[in-house]
């Protein structure tokens, strides 16, 4: 029987790193007081204890350093797992993951690799300060050689994050801090794997097929509950933004013949925009309705008391999934 | 209550050789007559490399090609002083840092070419793809000596750029790990007076670079960037001093950029023909010729053939990359992950069919 453990998303994060830590000597675990304080979300709680400071370090306070250095790290053997700690502050480290992480193994043409992770906790709905609520995950889907995964479950965290590890490529790793504590799930202690690239059909249907990521599953999962079985609706979950599985999304739609796609960042050139091309490339003749998307506005993030004004909530994606169905 | 002082400081400056081949031999470092001539090849070598790539560009044979003449001490003076298996992380101003670290001559013109395998580096090498943003390549230097430290592997980090770079975040950001962590890594900058058209003095309003070190709580020395032997000296015991657990040094090597900027530049415009004189008297290579004379490692013939030697060497190399095969452009997908991904194969179909 395999041994199940009871965790949410945070607890999940912090089981992979303990499993990667103890199975890798080379998986070091860096960033901004995840070592002696453990992580201001916990992520990281009790590994430097386990593993000591020289396998989980605090760094000085410095975004691009800690990319920066893990980016070395990474070239001259380890496996680095940076952690930002909050999305909106990796924008001090882009340059480096796009100008080097995602272009040494054609730089150096194979002779160096960069094969690192970058964790973030990202999202908005948790009432945080300025630029603590980022969902920047279109930007790093728009920079080659980088991968882009955004887990919604602990079990999917878990897998998704020893695979994030193991991958030989930069794994960027954005966890929807709202529902950080929100889910828990019975996950194997042992070691198992999500595969990167490969979407989850977390609910099966035939009449609309509705995409999302991160935290929005949640408010999908909320909408499809109070629409109380009016459509059939399939549920995708697409995990990985960058590359993404294009595979489940096209024989979805060619099933259903309608699409909404729900995502917390903003409205233009947001992932929703990537994924409707492709439909419109692959599916188009199969469409019954033109695919709607559920975003925010093309606002910045307000602040705490505005900003259920700007997240899609459960009433704006059923205004959407009405909006396709009534077409 | 009077003020204290709480710490004071100093900057020190190296100079062995003068300009006029006068060595202060309390200084001198341990060089065998050998090792010496073997220098001197090298800036030789480099200084022949330079020309030639410079008239390729304006033969039309090279693209935009970035000249380091003046700053050959600098690059085959600390290079000398690494191990094959330590790292550096050069920038586009080091060509003459890669001759020396075994980077095949017809790989670098390669990659002055437009063509990205010129910059994979000889397997029993660690040559670091040179940086073309400015500084970037700063903080990897100090991942790849903290990465060296925790695993155990003895090996030393050199991480080149020039005075430009030390006004940009990822210096300063590198340097305060490097101190924090301890990491055999030593820092040169090639401060060669100018970031294209900007003076020194007004890139930062220190009067050294090498001051910048203290701020992070380890050494940093200024040297005589156009004399080799303190150059080297420098090199050596920093990168002693690293190897052996003591952490991080920055070595400002006081140089100057005889050339433009690039080969898309005219320096006429910001600086005048007597400054560029006045640099002239200083050049590394004639330095170290006068004292050679003076001891009697050098003739007109060691000369003549050591010049004869670095031609022949460069035309068999300029030979060998004009017969380089061109790459095959299906290499464009074949490097970006380890494995191509669903996206990048359809492209690749939708390209070349």
């Amino acid at each position: 029987m395999v041994k199940m453990v009871v965790a949410n998303i945070v607890q999940a994060v912090t089981m992979g790193l303990r499993q990667e830590l103890a199975r890798d000597k080379n998986v070091v675990v860096l960033g901004e007081d995840v070592g002696v304080n453990g992580g201001v979300f916990r992520a990281t709680d009790g590994l430097q204890k386990e593993f000591g400071p020289e396998r989980v370090i605090d760094t000085p306070l410095a975004e691009l350093g800690i990319v920066g250095i893990s980016i070395g790290m990474a070239v001259n053997g380890l496996r680095p797992v940076a952690e930002i700690q909050f999305s909106g502050f990796m924008y001090a480290a882009f340059d480096q993951l796009l100008t080097h992480a995602g272009r040494i193994r054609m730089r150096s043409r194979g002779r160096y690799s960069c094969p690192l992770v970058v964790r973030a906790p990202y999202g908005g709905g948790i009432r945080a300060l300025e630029l603590h609520c980022e969902s920047g995950e279109a930007l790093f889907s728009h920079i080659p050689g980088l991968k882009m995964v955004i887990p919604s479950n602990p079990y999917d965290t878990k897998g998704l994050l020893a695979s994030a590890i193991r991958d030989p490529d930069p794994v960027i790793f954005y966890e929807p801090m709202r529902i950080y504590r929100a889910i828990k799930q019975d996950i194997p202690e042992k070691e198992y794997f999500v595969p990167i690239g490969k979407a989850n059909v977390a609910q099966e249907g035939d009449d609309l097929t509705l995409i999302v990521w991160g935290a929005m599953i949640k408010t999908c999962q909320d909408a499809i509950e109070k629409l109380n079985n009016k459509y059939s609706v399939e549920l995708i979950d697409l995990r990985t933004i960058n590359p993404y599985d294009a595979e489940t999304i096209i024989s979805s739609v060619k099933k259903t013949g309608r699409c909404v796609i729900v995502h917390e960042a903003i409205r233009t050139s947001g992932f929703a925009a990537e994924l409707i091309a492709a439909i419109n490339e692959k599916a188009l003749l199969s469409l019954e309705a033109p695919v709607v998307r559920v975003t925010s506005p093309d606002v910045p993030f307000p602040l705490a008391k505005l900003e259920n004004t700007f997240l899609p909530d459960v009433n704006r994606v059923i205004k959407g999934i009405e909006k396709v169905m009534g077409f | 209550m009077p003020k204290k002082v709480l710490k004071e400081f100093m900057v020190e400056y190296l100079q062995i050789l003068d300009e006029e081949g006068n060595c202060d031999e309390a200084l001198m470092p341990k060089l065998s007559n050998d090792e010496i001539k073997k220098i001197y090849e090298m800036l030789v070598l480099t200084r022949v490399f330079d020309q030639k790539a410079f008239n390729m560009q304006r033969q039309g044979r090279l693209g935009t090609y970035i000249q380091f003449k003046g700053q050959e001490a600098c690059q085959v003076g600390s290079a000398f002083a690494l191990q094959d298996n330590d790292f550096i992380f050069p920038m586009y101003r080091d060509s003459g840092l890669l001759i020396t670290r075994k980077q095949p001559i017809a790989q670098v013109l390669q990659y002055w070419s437009g063509d990205e395998r010129g910059l994979k580096s000889p397997q029993n090498v660690n040559n670091f793809p040179i940086a073309i943003p400015v500084s970037t390549q700063i903080p990897h230097a100090v991942g790849a000596g903290f990465a060296a430290k925790l695993r155990g592997t003895k090996q030393v980090v050199a991480t080149y750029f020039g005075e430009g770079a030390t006004s940009k975040g990822d210096f300063h950001e590198a340097m305060n790990f490097a101190g924090v962590f301890n990491v055999p890594v030593v820092f040169i900058c090639e401060n060669n007076q100018y970031a294209i058209s900007m003076p020194r003095k007004k890139q930062t309003h220190t009067e050294t670079i090498a001051q910048k070190a203290i701020a992070y709580g380890f050494e940093g020395i200024q040297v005589d960037g156009m004399d080799i032997f303190a150059v080297y000296k420098a090199m050596k015991e920093a990168v002693e001093k690293a190897r052996n657990g003591n952490g991080p040094t920055l070595i400002e090597c006081f140089t100057y950029r005889m050339g433009d900027h690039s080969t898309s530049d005219d320096a006429s415009k910001y600086r005048s023909k007597e400054e560029v004189e006045q640099w002239a008297k200083k050049d590394p290579i004639d330095r170290l010729e006068k004292y050679m004379r003076k001891k009697n490692l050098i003739d007109d013939s060691y000369k003549e053939s050591v010049l004869n030697k670095s031609k022949d060497i460069v035309e068999r190399a300029v030979a060998e990359f004009e017969k380089l095969p061109p790459a095959d452009p299906k290499d464009i997908f074949k490097y970006v992950f380890a494995e191509m991904t669903k996206q990048q194969k359809e492209e690749m179909e939708e390209l070349f069919g």
